[in-house]
């Protein structure tokens, strides 16, 4: 094992590919007891899809006891100190090791390659999201209409959840920005079999209610319903597809911190007074 | 540390000696959060931030020290703690920073 290591420093050179690569990796670094600043990596997921680890903390049983807890950590995301015995005993804290979550960035896919999908792409790469635009029609759904865009796919959007669907989370979120009833209907009823954090439907009031009845029609539930940030976004009279994409994401990041917030679905009047 | 990753290149190829600094815990308030990083290289360059300005100037001369005597240690900032660092944060909160060389 030892001689495929050929970096100097093994445990940062790993660190940095899992991280460049976005594959989801966890680190532990003694930051106080025996053997200071020593370091233990490690992958749920590496190159060939198994646990792979790196490094040591000095000690086969706290490296055993701390690798469960960093999959823990990395699971949900955390980052934080933890305390043990030097042999990894749980209620001892002579050792306080510092694990490190670097979890993928989130994803955001977007339905509609309308003109407010150029402006949430932006805005949502700058947030740091991996940012996937969806349109079944190919002369709208290019790269060059959407450059920041990670994936830019002629599909509809059932068929690209069907595929993707089953590996987003609650930190992921989907717009669906067409206001298209033949395209919204399947795309609002396939993200509802997702787990994702947060589903935003774009629309006027008008559209909302019937979107709204036809979605009731197709057969979902009160509690599907209640899912959807519908018409999306929250209400700061934002009116360009730049001021729009801003309201929608500071939509995402208050349900996330569960802030109250002047939703647009929870007002009444028109999104656009003049 | 994403953030940092291009600097450190960087830095590596011109084989400057580098020491990382990272927010390892927060009591009260604080700008950011456990896992915030800074590099700092022997020429006192730096990259990325562990508060919102607030202490960089004292990561800085703690990590000319590290990388100097190679030395690992954690060190606190806080509002209480202006007598002994003469810095700390204006929002009332503590930091604690892990700082080592990138030697691993």
């Amino acid at each position: 094992m030892a001689d495929e290591v050929t970096s100097p420093t093994p445990v940062y050179a790993q660190l940095k590919e899992a991280i460049r690569k976005e594959r989801p990796v966890a680190l532990a670094t003694v930051i106080e007891g025996p053997n200071l600043g020593s370091k233990l990596l490690i992958e749920p997921a590496g190159l060939s899809g198994e646990v792979v680890s790196a490094g040591t903390l000095g000690n086969e049983d706290l490296d055993r006891v701390a690798g469960r807890d960093m999959l823990g950590e990395l699971s949900a995301g955390r980052t934080g100190i933890r305390r043990y015995g030097p042999d990894g005993q749980a209620r001892s804290d002579e050792v306080s090791v510092f694990i490190e979550s670097f979890a993928p960035p989130p994803q955001m896919l977007i339905f509609g390659a309308v003109d407010f999908t150029a402006a949430l792409a932006n805005v949502a790469k700058f947030l740091g999201y991996r940012v996937t635009v969806c349109d079944a029609r190919p002369m709208f759904a290019t790269k060059k209409r959407f450059p920041r865009a990670d994936v830019v796919a002629v599909d509809w959007p059932n068929r690209l959840l069907d595929e993707v669907g089953p590996h987003l989370s609650e930190r992921d979120a989907i717009a669906v920005l067409t206001h298209d009833a033949k395209f919204d209907i399947p795309a609002i009823t396939s993200a509802l079999q997702t787990e994702v954090g947060y589903i935003g439907v774009m629309g006027s009031r008008r559209t909302h209610d019937d979107r709204t009845k036809r979605l009731i029609d197709a057969g979902l539930t009160d509690a599907e319903l209640a899912r959807l940030r519908s018409p999306i976004g929250i209400d700061i009279g934002g009116r360009t597809p730049e001021e729009t994409a801003i309201s929608i994401v500071a939509e995402i990041i208050a349900l996330r911190t569960g802030r109250d917030i002047p939703a647009l679905r929870d007002s009444q009047g028109a999104i656009h007074r003049s | 540390m994403k953030e940092l990753l291009n600097d450190l290149d960087r830095w590596q190829r011109q084989d400057k000696a580098i020491a990382i600094a990272r927010v390892v815990d927060l009591d009260g308030s604080g700008p950011r959060l456990p896992g915030a990083a800074m590099a700092v290289n022997e020429d006192g360059e730096v990259a990325g931030s562990v508060s919102g300005g607030c202490v960089e100037g004292a990561v800085v001369t703690e990590a000319l020290d590290i990388i100097e005597t190679g030395d690992r240690r954690t060190v606190t900032f806080g509002y209480s703690d202006d007598e002994a660092f003469a810095v700390g944060l204006t929002c009332g909160g503590t930091i604690h920073l892990f700082i080592e060389p990138l030697d691993w």
